[in-house]
């Protein structure tokens, strides 16, 4: 069987900036597999060229053995991948309820003229909307947030609501962008539980950005660590901590250097 | 003091929140209905204009307020409205036909101009939409031979199934019940996943497009609806006024439309017709005020529109959601009564100064 997600050779310029020079990787169905690296890697760059924001100057992705390159950005979510952003895009002046079911979007069956008369297939699918919503909120344990509005709640809150918007889309393969920065330890800790909850009980695939590596080393299968767009090493979370390339990268060469050298 | 206690997932889906609720909606619509009887021919007119009026509001409302795309150019579509009425109905087509023709009609011009809008927003697209409002005042003064240019059109009686509709009160029913159907319309298409994904794109495009939402398609249909919402009060205006003109539908006019739905509560169905209210209302109250100052300032020019700007500055400053925003608040204080406690809104007053409408 093929993998869920393959990249292949994949590069974006910028102008004159490669942010991302040559990565490949494949996800398997049902792992955690994590991109670490330090600011401006080009982490960011390849989730935006996987959920076609940007379209590469070069190489391929595949999502289920077809080409992504041939999918518009808004058909991306509708095979089934979903995402959260670095620096959180959620709805700000609608409630959570609202910005959960506009993650039921793609399921959207109805045609305009019976969303114009609320027909009862409208009001039933707006039920099965609600209820599969609800199943997140309980997940999440959003229920007293429900009803408010997002640019009130505190950002550890917005973090969720965003996690759970990706999840209201009922996807295969989730992207998520630093899903623990500006978060407490506690908050964390949460976030390390449903991530493992994602992959084990509701078997959605996850490939995910992240900084803390106590999290990446719990929840994640394997570990991809990029430096300047390029790809250091790939491995189990402890084989790509201990590579020397990837401690240069983070300590800095010189550093490195100074602590024994090559 | 209120408690809504949600017991089944209808009671967010339907349209009233509660039974409280129903039962206001009704006095308000048995009120409407005896209107005729307790109003005097001059302010049936009043209530007519704040039906058509309330139409645009809605339309323009579900543009600018729910996704997000400011027009400075709807009084536009309002021509394009009454005028499409006005010729077609002095044709002999009947009421129903013609009237579907204005709504086309504007819709069509509407998904025209939302073209910009698919690249450009905000200021740039007020500036586009703008430009539109000029060349459709340009068009109707210039195309004689259809629109009388400068010196007019008017506009002949409704003939609807076999039935004229003529006086005030038959044309204040007509309108009273294209109001409701419009505003039903309307809250239709916000509680289904339309007018959701109108919200997305006002709040943030790039995770509407990630959530699978068609940016050019939500953007086209919201431009679509609305100026044919327009184009529908267009095509009322032409018989309310019996007379068009092309200096009825300036770009002037299309501020004032813009500064209606501001003023009644940007995002909100009920601003749409606190507005249509407030912009009937205003100059009656102004011309009151204006008999009672000293000749040289209650007759001078401007004092209509200096008095329309103050208001709007002062809404944007101190009440940015509007008449909707007082009414809500009463609502909320009665709801809590005695619970209510100051500074309740602050926080959501400090959201609503930073960018509603980005
Ligand atoms: N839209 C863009 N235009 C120009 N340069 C960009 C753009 N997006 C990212 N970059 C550049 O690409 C590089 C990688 O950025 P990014 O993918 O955000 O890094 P990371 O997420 O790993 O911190 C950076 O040098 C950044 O400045
Ligand atoms: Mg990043």
């Amino acid at each position: 069987m093929s993998a869920l997600l393959e990249v292949e050779a994949l590069e974006m310029r910028f102008g004159g900036v490669r942010a991302v020079a040559g990565v490949s990787f494949s996800v398997e169905q049902g792992e955690v597999f994590t991109l670490i690296g330090p600011n401006g890697a080009g982490k960011t760059t390849v989730f935006n060229l996987i959920s076609r924001l940007y379209t590469p100057t070069a190489g391929a992705i595949r999502f289920e053995g077809r080409d992504l390159l041939g999918v518009p950005a808004h058909r991306v979510a509708r095979l089934g991948v979903a995402r959260t952003f670095q620096n959180i895009e959620l709805f700000e002046h609608a409630s959570v309820l609202h910005n959960l079911l506009i993650g039921r979007h793609v399921h959207r069956r109805t045609a305009l003229w019976q969303e114009m008369l609320f027909t009862p297939a409208v009001r039933r699918a707006e039920r099965a909307f609600r209820e599969r919503v609800e199943r997140v909120i309980d997940l999440l344990e959003l229920q007293h947030h429900r009803d408010s509005l997002v640019a009130g709640l505190p950002y550890g809150v917005r973090k969720v609501v965003e996690l759970g918007r990706a999840l209201a889309v009922g996807p295969k393969l989730l992207l998520l962008d630093e899903p623990s920065s500006g978060l407490n330890v506690e908050e964390t800790g949460d976030m390390a539980f449903w991530i493992q909850d994602i992959r084990d009980d509701l078997g959605i695939t996850v490939l995910m950005v992240e900084h803390d590596m106590s999290l990446v080393s719990r929840v994640s299968d394997r570990v991809l660590a990029m430096n300047q767009g390029e790809v250091l090493a790939q491995g189990t979370p402890a084989q790509v901590q201990s590579h020397q390339a990837v401690i240069e990268a983070y300590l800095g060469a010189p550093a490195a250097a100074r602590g024994g050298g090559p | 003091m209120r408690f809504v206690f949600k017991t089944s997932y209808d009671q967010d889906i339907g349209l009233f929140r509660h039974e409280g609720q129903r039962f206001w909606y009704a006095l308000l619509a048995v009120a409407l209905l005896v209107a005729p009887w307790a109003l005097s021919e001059y302010y049936l007119a009043q209530l007519v204009l704040i039906c058509i009026y309330g139409i645009v509001g809605l339309g323009l409302m579900l543009l600018s307020g729910y996704t997000g795309l400011i027009s400075m150019g709807h009084a536009a579509f309002l021509g394009v409205g009454a005028y499409t009425e006005a010729v077609l109905s002095a044709r002999g087509w009947p009421f129903s036909l013609s009237m579907a023709c204005a709504v086309l009609l504007s819709s069509a011009t509407g998904i025209v101009v939302g073209l910009p809008a698919l690249r450009v927003r905000g200021i740039y697209l007020a500036i586009a939409t703008l430009a539109f409002g000029f060349i459709v005042e340009e068009v109707l003064t210039r195309w004689e031979a259809v629109t009388g240019g400068n010196s007019g059109l008017s506009v002949g009686r409704i003939e609807l199934l076999g039935w004229t509709v003529s006086g005030t009160t038959q044309f204040y029913y007509l309108c009273l019940a294209l109001a409701v159907a419009c505003t039903l319309l309307v809250r239709n298409l916000l509680r289904a996943p339309t007018g959701r994904a109108f919200v997305a794109i006002r709040d943030s495009e790039i995770s509407a497009q990630s959530m699978g939402i068609h940016l050019a398609w939500y953007k086209t249909l919201s431009f679509a609806i609305s100026a044919g919402l327009t184009g529908l009060a267009g095509g009322l205006y032409a018989h309310k006024l019996r007379f068009l003109s092309p200096e009825q539908f300036t770009v002037l006019q299309s501020v004032e439309l813009l500064m209606m739905v501001f003023v009644g509560g940007i995002g909100s169905v009920h601003g749409a017709f606190f507005g249509a209210a407030f912009v009937i209302a205003l100059p009656q109250f102004i011309s009151v005020i204006a008999a009672k100052l000293p000749a040289a300032m209650g007759s001078a020019a401007g004092l209509q529109a200096t008095v329309f700007g103050l208001v709007l500055v002062a809404f944007i400053l101190f009440e940015p959601l509007g008449l909707y925003g007082w009414w809500f608040k009463a609502r909320t204080y009665l709801d809590l009564f005695p619970f209510y406690r100051r500074g309740m809104f602050r926080r959501q007053k400090a959201f609503q100064k930073s960018d509603r409408l980005r």
